[in-house]
């Protein structure tokens, strides 16, 4: 079969068109309901005592003086709330044998982590609350730390739990691994690592419970409402219809969010027990050390190949570190990856391993890409050392390995089955617009002058799995949920339309595009439709906002709502129009006889229904209409990303001069938010290239718990991006869409650190760990000139 | 994060001011811009018990041209520097660097007398103060003097100022004719503090440097001046190859400290190569 | 307790503060402006900035009571009628996304602006170097700002 590329024009309907976000007008005058803007009558605000030590045994909580203080309403230590409080869950125990202990929301008797929870204070306001905590007195008894992954797995390790460090076990393997190693003319081994990240969403984690009876109400600046009522009902035994959550306007996720945390557990129960509503926001320090961390994975890869670069196969050794206890989707988090390490490669066998460690570090969970832009980054990385045994262009080989836009669809060694794709259209187009030719001359000019600072060029063919997920697929894979989606529309008495939806956006532009696919399918005005979420009352169901799945699962849901509203409507459009139903046709919003004559907006037949007057025997008198659908297949969109990147040998600063990326995601809704997305993709993937790394020190303590030492960027550190697109539809939903929230993301973190090595390798550099800070890179040149002629150990020391 | 509970006075006078301080004793701390102490209040890392504000104090503010010096008002923020006409003309240096601080909504609160104050060696104002030779005038309870910079800075985070003495002003030296300058910071993100930052003055004559002044930031506990690399750049010819030779003495002396950002043996690498690049700058070539 | 004058968005309030109250508190929690987020402990994010007499400053690095006499202009008092013209650039050039970073950034933007009413796209990242946003890369921000630029938002 062959998949259609097409470079994208204006369109004429709805669906492409750059159109502007309804969501900007609150948030653009201040007008936003952030859950810490939340007032309620008799609002009360709690804090959180979190240990200072990585690990220790809690020996006395003293609360009588926090109590005591003015403004006081309560305090609790973990032992007050052990009796109801419950253990977190993890809903992805990846294999049978998973090690999978306690995790009390607040500690009762050990701590962990820097960060875990150890008592609250509930006061009047938030100043007194602080000044109440202070006056907390906990004696600790001192446990070792269990810091480095390694480490922690040998048998004589001080251990996190009881159970072991080591948390599992889990492989895929498909192919003869021994025989495409066996006589291999090129093997390279590699060991990467995947610093571990923080994920700083602009806004912190806050949560606010209103009890009234035995019903509860709670505001948390979530990505998962509809998880986090489940999980709630489950950890506290509160019956799921008595709980309401409503994620309001969230300021930004990551994944971060996608989480059920320990602070939504202990609000509601210490709302319950104060009878009045509490809110809990953190602050960035509390963020950084107890919203959970991503990546932190040690990574060893070897790939066999031939000498004209085809790769026989490719095997895989992780360690990934859990941190102290297991998040909601933690374990699975190196799952996702295990599909992605061959890319949109073709091999003849593949072998994955992943081993979950704990250790006295806050817990990980999914960072955007989660597990895809380790993945990703590995085998890109690997990829250029081929080429450069191979003496090839690192175009060169991807190209000889890719799956040709002519093969799809493609079964690929991991077991996925890829609908669409065209990686030569993405490249041709990125070559074209990087100007990959004259900047590979310059960079030999570079070398030839003995310029100090040296050019580099980074590239990263990538692919992902997106639109989470086929529930049979989750299931196999042993996740304890679906991966569908839900959504309703609601045709109001004047025509209006109301979108119901199950996933939750926290700055993606659901409302927009969700009103442009509505507006599509029903010929009504884009202005007309109001999308409605992140509310279990108002929207009951829904797998919520993660995995890039929202427009190719959520999207599709609203699209098949509306097509079913559109049938409903044709049955009345048939009775007022005296027309059989089958030879209506349905263009522009409404309804016509396919010769000609009367025709029916769908807004008059809106007010039909409602009125009910004259609808066709046993209809029932509305077109509301909802939809749960269940993709068929993951969605895999691809792209091509290049860098160009500056090295200042004399001080190891890198400067990125030019960045391209030519994504494919399949058709768009609307390009604004897709360009958006691949930005700020882009944007944390550089992050994570050269800035961003969660550092503890050697009791455990994190070192960087404030935004001035985990550098995020601002806009003075980063590059301006050349965006393209390609668009080869996704064969499996009926958008063709393919999602775009992770894929900057996956893509540039590789894309920069091969530039850095691609102008460092003539002095015989071939790798730097993340994030590559000018001393790494420094050093990394130190350490190559001190070992001598590079020209020596480049031919005999590359594997 | 929150504040624990002060007092807090501003007083509309300096010797107000003074005596506000002196009755604090020892827990009682002076806030201008407040852009240092506010994120240390909020962690929870200061505890004072009182806070003399001098923003109301109008004599603290400005620049005045004093002959041979500037005379700048100690609570002179940031930003009335990088625009300051006299300061543009005669110590353009202090200019450069109090542009690179931080970001501009800092730079609108923060002061140069709180910086320096502040004392933090990776701060970027002190090694310039140091490197201008200039003077600061205190008030205490005792009445009035004036500190050299070289004699400011005494520990982490420590300077000469007294219990109860007020830093009111910086007196800097005009620079003359053939003067040239070059704040060079080196640091991860615009935000970020510097790894090294190094202030360099240089007197041209005749294709010659005749003199260089080298102030270091954030390669000690206090900021330094990089006096073996000065001697060295005094009197070689202005070209790259001898400043960068004379710059390879910048580290001499240095006690750098060890951190996220950097190693020590990695911020005195540093130290040299920008060195190199601040004189060939100041030198303009 | 310090008694305080403070005129926010064009009103003026009286009112009795704890010496250690941040201007931020005081305006969400006080005045009740909570249009004006916070994001960190350090001053690093910027997400609170507003304009204190005109000039940028981060509201959580400044006390209320520093703030007595002052004018505040918060993103809520932008909009005069209508949208101010960095208010539509962002929208325009889809220059926000999750906007927690967007009232802070559009109120640095607005002194940048004020400073350097034509900047480069170079000056303008400068210029925003105290805003940290974590969703848009800051592509579109530049531009909204060199749009707004364009649309001569200083006059």
């Amino acid at each position: 079969m062959t998949t259609q590329t097409e470079t994208h024009e204006a369109p004429a309907g709805e669906l492409g068109k750059a159109r502007l976000r309804k969501e900007d007008d609150r948030l653009i005058t201040g007008q936003t309901s952030w859950t810490d803007n939340i007032t309620l009558p008799g609002l009360v605000h709690m804090a959180l005592l979190r240990s200072p030590y990585a690990h220790a045994r809690i020996t006395r909580v003293d609360l009588s003086a926090a109590r005591a203080q003015p403004g006081v309403i309560a305090a609790f230590a973990g032992a007050d709330l052990a009796d109801e409080q419950g253990s977190m869950p993890c809903v992805w125990p990846v294999t049978d044998d998973i090690v999978m202990p306690a995790y009390p929301p607040m500690a009762v008797d050990e701590v962990r982590y820097v960060g875990d929870a150890v008592a609250c204070v509930v006061a009047r306001d938030r100043y007194a609350a602080a000044d109440a905590l202070a006056t907390i007195d906990v004696d600790y008894e001192p446990l070792p730390p269990v810091l480095d992954m390694r480490a922690a797995l040998d048998e004589n390790s001080p251990k996190v739990h009881e159970a072991g460090n080591k948390c599992y076990e889990w492989t895929l393997a498909n192919g003869d691994i021994d025989a495409a190693f066996r006589d291999a003319p090129v093997v390279i081994e590699r060991d990467y690592v995947q610093q571990r990240l923080i994920p700083s969403p602009m806004e912190p984690r806050s949560v606010v419970c209103a009890p009234i009876g035995d019903e509860y109400t709670i505001w948390s600046a979530t990505q998962v409402p509809h998880i986090v009522r489940i999980l709630l009902s489950l950890v506290t035994g509160i019956g799921e219809h008595k709980l309401r959550v409503i994620a309001p306007d969230v300021g930004g996720g990551f994944g971060s969010k996608l989480e059920f945390i320990a602070e939504e557990v202990i609000t509601v129960l210490v709302a319950r027990r104060v009878g009045r509503p509490v809110k809990w926001t953190e602050s960035r320090s509390e963020s950084n050390m107890a919203s959970h961390h991503g990546r932190d994975q040690l990574q060893r890869i070897r790939i066999a190949a031939d000498r004209d670069g085809r790769i026989r196969g490719l095997s895989v050794d992780l360690l990934a570190n859990m941190g102290a206890y297991l998040k909601i989707v933690g374990p699975g988090i190196p799952l996702l990856g295990a599909f992605m390490y061959n890319a949109i490669y073709k091999m003849d066998a593949y072998s994955f391993r992943c081993t979950g460690v704990f250790t006295t570090t806050t817990p990980t969970d999914a960072y955007r890409g989660a597990g895809r832009p380790e993945a990703t980054y590995a085998i890109e990385r690997i990829m250029d050392e081929l080429a450069t045994e191979l003496g090839m262009d690192p175009l060169e080989v991807r190209e000889r390995n890719w799956i040709k836009h002519e093969e799809f669809p493609y079964t690929t060694i991991a077991g996925l089955t890829y609908d669409s794709g065209n990686y030569e259209a993405a490249t041709a187009k990125a070559k074209e617009l990087f100007r990959y030719d004259e900047l590979r001359r310059e960079q030999s000019e570079r070398i030839s002058r003995g310029d100090p600072v040296r050019l580099g060029i980074g590239v990263s063919t990538f692919t992902e799995m997106c639109g989470l997920a086929p529930s049979k697929l989750l299931g196999q894979l042993k996740y304890v949920a679906g991966g569908w989606e839900y959504a309703s529309i609601r045709v109001l008495p004047t025509g209006k339309v109301e979108v119901v939806t199950g996933t939750s956006a926290h700055g993606q532009g659901h409302e927009t595009a969700w009103s442009q696919i509505t507006a599509d399918a029903l010929g009504v005005p884009f202005e007309d439709v109001r999308v409605l979420h992140g509310d279990t009352l108002v929207a009951p169901k829904g797998m919520d906002t993660y995995g890039s799945r929202s427009v190719v699962v959520g999207g599709t849901a609203v699209h098949s709502a509306c097509l079913k509203v559109i049938e409903k409507a044709r049955a009345i459009a048939a009775k007022l129009l005296e027309a059989p139903p089958e030879e209506l046709e349905f263009t522009g919003g409404a309804f016509q006889a396919s010769g000609g004559g009367q025709s029916k907006t769908i807004q008059e037949i809106a007010f039909a229904a409602f009125d009910a007057h004259d609808l066709p025997d046993g209809m029932e008198p509305s077109l509301d209409s909802d939809s749960t659908i269940d993709p068929a297949n993951f969605s895999f969109p691809h792209g091509t990303h290049l860098c160009a990147a500056e090295v200042d040998t004399e001080t190891g600063m890198v400067t990125i001069r030019s960045y391209v990326a030519v994504d494919d995601v399949g058709k768009v809704v609307n390009p604004l938010i897709v360009e958006g997305q691949v930005h700020g993709g882009i944007a944390q993937g550089i992050a994570q290239a050269l800035y961003e790394e969660g550092v503890y020190d050697d009791a455990g303590n994190l070192l960087t718990t404030t935004l001035a030492d985990y550098l995020v960027p601002s806009a003075a550190d980063l590059p301006s991006y050349v965006t393209s697109r390609t668009e080869t539809p996704s064969t499996t939903n009926p958008l063709g869409v393919k999602g775009v929230g992770e894929a900057g993301t996956i893509a540039s973190t590789p894309a920069v650190v091969n530039a850095i090595i691609d102008a460092l390798r003539p002095l015989g550099i071939r790798d730097i760990t993340m994030p590559c800070t000018p001393e790494r890179v420094w050093r990394a040149i130190e350490s190559a000139r001190s070992l001598g002629d590079p020209s020596a150990r480049q031919n005999g020391g590359t594997a | 994060m929150i504040p624990a509970k002060f007092d807090y006075v501003r007083p509309s006078s300096l010797d107000e001011a003074v005596s506000a301080l002196a009755g604090g004793g020892e827990d009682a701390k002076v806030i201008a811009g407040g852009q240092s102490l506010l994120p240390l209040l909020r962690l929870r890392l200061a505890y004072p018990d009182l806070l003399v504000d001098v923003g109301g104090i109008a004599e603290l503010r400005g620049v005045s041209d004093q002959g041979g010096t500037l005379r700048i008002g100690a609570r002179t923020t940031h930003y009335d520097i990088v625009g300051d006409p006299l300061i543009a003309a005669h110590c353009g240096l202090l200019a450069e660097a109090a542009g690179t601080v931080a970001d501009p909504a800092v730079r609108h609160r923060g002061t140069l007398g709180g910086s320096l104050a502040h004392a933090d060696p990776a701060g970027d104002l002190p090694a310039v103060i140091l490197a201008l030779d200039a003077t600061l005038t205190a008030r205490g309870p005792g009445g009035e003097r004036e500190i050299s910079a070289a004699d400011f800075f005494v520990d982490y985070l420590t300077t000469a100022l007294q219990p109860g003495e007020i830093l009111t002003a910086i007196k800097v030296p005009k620079l003359g004719d053939g003067w040239g300058y070059r704040y060079e910071k080196f640091h991860r993100t615009a935000q970020a503090w510097a790894i090294v930052g190094v202030a360099a003055l240089t007197r041209r004559s005749n294709g010659q440097v005749a003199e260089a002044r080298i102030g270091l930031t954030n390669m000690g506990p206090v900021p330094v001046r990089a006096t073996a690399a000065e001697s060295a750049a005094a009197g070689v010819s202005a070209s790259h190859d001898a400043l960068r030779s004379a710059a390879a003495y910048a580290d001499e002396g240095t006690q750098p400290p060890g951190d996220l950002h950097g190693a020590p043996d990695y911020r005195r690498h540093l130290a040299r190569v920008l060195t190199g690049r601040a004189l060939a700058a100041a030198a303009g070539v | 307790m310090a008694e305080i004058t403070v005129t926010v968005d064009g009103v003026s309030y009286v009112d009795h503060v704890e010496p250690r109250m941040l201007l931020v508190h005081y305006l969400r929690e006080v005045v009740g402006k909570t249009g004006t987020p916070i994001g960190c402990d350090t001053s690093n994010c910027g997400a609170c900035t507003v304009l204190m007499d005109g000039a940028s400053v981060k509201s959580c690095s400044v006390l209320a009571v520093q703030a007595d006499g002052a004018q505040i202009t918060t993103i809520e008092g932008m909009a005069n009628g209508e949208w101010h013209p960095l208010q539509r650039a962002f929208h325009e050039e889809h220059a926000l996304q999750c906007g927690y970073c967007t009232p802070g950034m559009i109120m640095a933007a607005a002194d940048l602006l004020k400073e350097n009413p034509h900047p480069s796209n170079q000056e303008i990242r400068d210029g925003l170097e105290g805003n940290l946003c974590r969703c848009t890369g800051y592509e579109n921000i530049v531009r909204a700002v060199r749009r707004a630029a364009e649309a001569g938002v200083s006059e």
